[in-house]
């Protein structure tokens, strides 16, 4: 079984953003990059089906500039076989990335496609939905469980109302949420392992997948702040000005 | 302009993040249509067609959209999605997994998590975890919408009386089956819902001791809430995870019980009216965002602040 994942280059998630000043886009510039936390539970779960004997071949996309390399040999280091970058600018937006990755797919022809719920930049969650929509498959989001039997994948979902379970037949896409497992880290040698796996690289223009986006970013502002409180120095006091001065309890 | 909004339900109760997603309909402004998709739903789209600003109410009632999959309801909404300029869902779990569907096939972008209408195709909502705040301008033909419930005052759920059209079109879903689902039982207001939220986090040690929130949460009538790492931990359940990646909440009080404030957290929270943060470490940064902090350990605090209330 081949197993496709899609990584995204993503601002760490430990760096406090901060917007520029010109309010057109956020500083990126000298800010730690790293893999979505997403991205990479998925692909630690391929690597699981893998070790399992579920899954034969592991294959990574990313789509952005050539940085998006460095996330890739972190996927490769993390145990998958091989890579395809999709060169574009930063910040091609989710409907043209679903494209691109289904374009990928439509070639590759995955059984399981992994992606994360959620890029932590765009705070999106739409990829692997619009991607499992264009290529007409079924999709099991938000999965914090996996289990591939019998040409199915059956997927515990984490809902709003709790936990919900869905079988989907192969091929199908996933989309990882937190609980669905601890990735492993990258040891020393499998660092080297990955730098010599292989990486191809691809364009739109090859793929015949118009990257322009209809939607524009007028402004990116910064949140308003909240007023700093104060200290209170007993519980006492703190339900008294509960009561009084904020007067939110009866 | 002419609005479609996608009902959140369980088949016997309209949800309240419908009336918000409602509220940000009138904003945009146009006839506004609410479609109730599911299996024996009737109450709900009588519950829908008094919502306030409902033109009408389309009901689709099967065992086919029992579980509401994204695969055939999306292709559902994209059926009836001629003639419409927006269609909006709530950025619930259930909205964020089948509209991204509905704008794939439409070949149209998604606007996630909208918290601000600022024209008819000039939408706010945050990025970064709420570290950023984006102002976006949809040159689509149909804007694909879900609305964060936060950032609108709910309409009113009685009042209205739209008319109810009945739908014919049964899609199968024949590529994903619903095997079972373990819902979280409580007497507690909805975590989305509630006036006041009580969440405890990795301080509270054990799931055993997660109860002593329930003291307070009880007298205050609130909702509990938990930070990841309570989660992770099997404390408490998933659903409770308030965050970037979990439940945005905006209660009038929001207490923060053995929680340190991670970025991840607040992003969830922060938009609450008054927040109290309960943590033995002074230096911890939810006290940056506090109304009222305490320092003190939780396990003395809790119990005396259920005594105090
Ligand atoms: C991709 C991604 C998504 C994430 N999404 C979310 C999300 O949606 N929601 C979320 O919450 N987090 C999220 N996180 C995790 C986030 O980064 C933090 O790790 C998490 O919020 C920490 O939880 P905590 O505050 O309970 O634990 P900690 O950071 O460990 O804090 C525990 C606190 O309890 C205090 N404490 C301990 N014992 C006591 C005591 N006896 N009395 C009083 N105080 C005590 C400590 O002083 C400390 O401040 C995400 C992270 C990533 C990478
Ligand atoms: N530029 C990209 N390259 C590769 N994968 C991506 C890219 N953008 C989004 N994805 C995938 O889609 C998931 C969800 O992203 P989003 O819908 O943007 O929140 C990510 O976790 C990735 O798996």
């Amino acid at each position: 079984m081949k197993v496709l994942v899609a990584v995204k280059r993503v601002v760490d998630y430990n760096v406090k953003v901060r917007v520029q000043a010109d309010h057109k886009a956020v500083e990126l510039a000298n800010v730690k990059m790293s893999i979505n936390p997403f991205c990479e539970i998925a692909v630690e779960e391929a690597v699981r089906l893998k070790e399992k004997g579920i899954a034969t071949e592991i294959v990574a996309v990313s789509i952005g500039s050539k940085g998006c390399q460095e996330t890739l040999r972190t996927a490769l280091g993390l145990g998958a076989d091989r890579a395809v970058q999709i060169e574009t600018e930063d910040g091609v937006d989710s409907l043209a990335v679903a494209k691109l990755l289904a374009e990928v797919a439509k070639t590759e022809s995955p059984d399981l496609i992994i992606l994360g719920k959620q890029a932590i930049d765009s705070d999106n969650n739409q990829t692997g939905q619009m991607l499992a929509a264009l290529l007409d498959m079924p999709q099991a989001t938000f999965a914090s469980e996996v289990v591939v039997e019998n040409g199915e994948a059956q997927v515990t979902r984490e809902i709003d109302g709790g936990l919900q379970t869905l079988a989907v037949s192969l091929p199908a896409v996933v989309t990882t949420d937190l609980r669905l497992n601890e990735p492993r880290f990258i040891k020393l040698p499998n660092i080297m392992k990955a730098k010599k796996k292989p990486l191809d690289v691809k364009t739109p223009e090859e793929l015949g997948v118009s990257t322009a986006s209809n939607v524009n970013v007028i402004s990116v502002t910064p949140p308003a702040e909240r007023q700093g409180g104060i200290k209170v120095g007993s519980v006492a006091e703190l339900v008294e000005k509960l009561k009084n001065e904020a007067k939110v309890i009866a | 302009m002419s609005i479609l909004i996608i009902a959140e339900h369980d088949n016997a109760n309209l949800k309240p993040a419908t009336l918000n997603t409602l509220a940000a309909a009138t904003q945009i402004g146009g006839d506004v249509d609410l479609l109730v998709v599911g299996a024996n739903c009737q109450t709900v789209a009588e519950q829908a067609s008094k919502a306030e600003g409902v033109s009408r109410v389309l009901l689709a009632d099967n065992s086919v959209y029992e579980y509401q999959l994204a695969e055939n309801v999306s292709k559902l909404v994209v059926e009836l999605s001629e003639g419409y300029s927006h269609i909006l869902a709530p950025a619930t779990t259930t909205g964020k997994n089948m509209l991204p569907r509905v704008a794939a096939l439409l070949d149209v972008a998604q606007l996630s998590d909208v918290i601000k209408v600022e024209s008819a195709d000039t939408f706010v909502r945050p990025i970064y975890a709420g570290n950023a705040i984006a102002t976006v301008q949809s040159n689509d033909t149909v804007k694909v919408i879900t609305i964060r419930a936060t950032g609108f005052d709910p309409v009113s759920a009685e009042g209205g009386s739209a008319e109810l059209v009945t739908l014919s079109q049964v899609i199968a879903s024949d590529k994903s089956r619903f095997v079972g689902e373990e819902l979280a039982e409580s007497d507690r207001p909805e975590l989305t819902a509630a006036n006041i939220i009580v969440s405890g986090g990795r301080g509270m040690g054990s799931g055993d001791n997660f109860k002593i929130l329930d003291g307070v949460a009880d007298k205050l009538g609130a909702a509990v809430g938990a930070s990841r790492a309570a989660v992770d931990a099997g404390f408490v359940p998933n659903d409770l995870q308030v965050g970037q990646t979990g439940k945005t909440v905006a209660p009038d009080l929001y207490v923060a019980v053995g929680i340190s404030g991670a970025i991840q957290h607040l992003a969830g929270m922060k938009d609450s009216k008054v927040i109290v943060a309960i943590n033995k470490d002074e230096e911890a940064p939810i006290f940056q965002i506090a109304d009222y902090g305490l320092v003190a350990d939780l396990f003395e605090a809790v119990p005396e602040l259920e005594s105090a209330l």
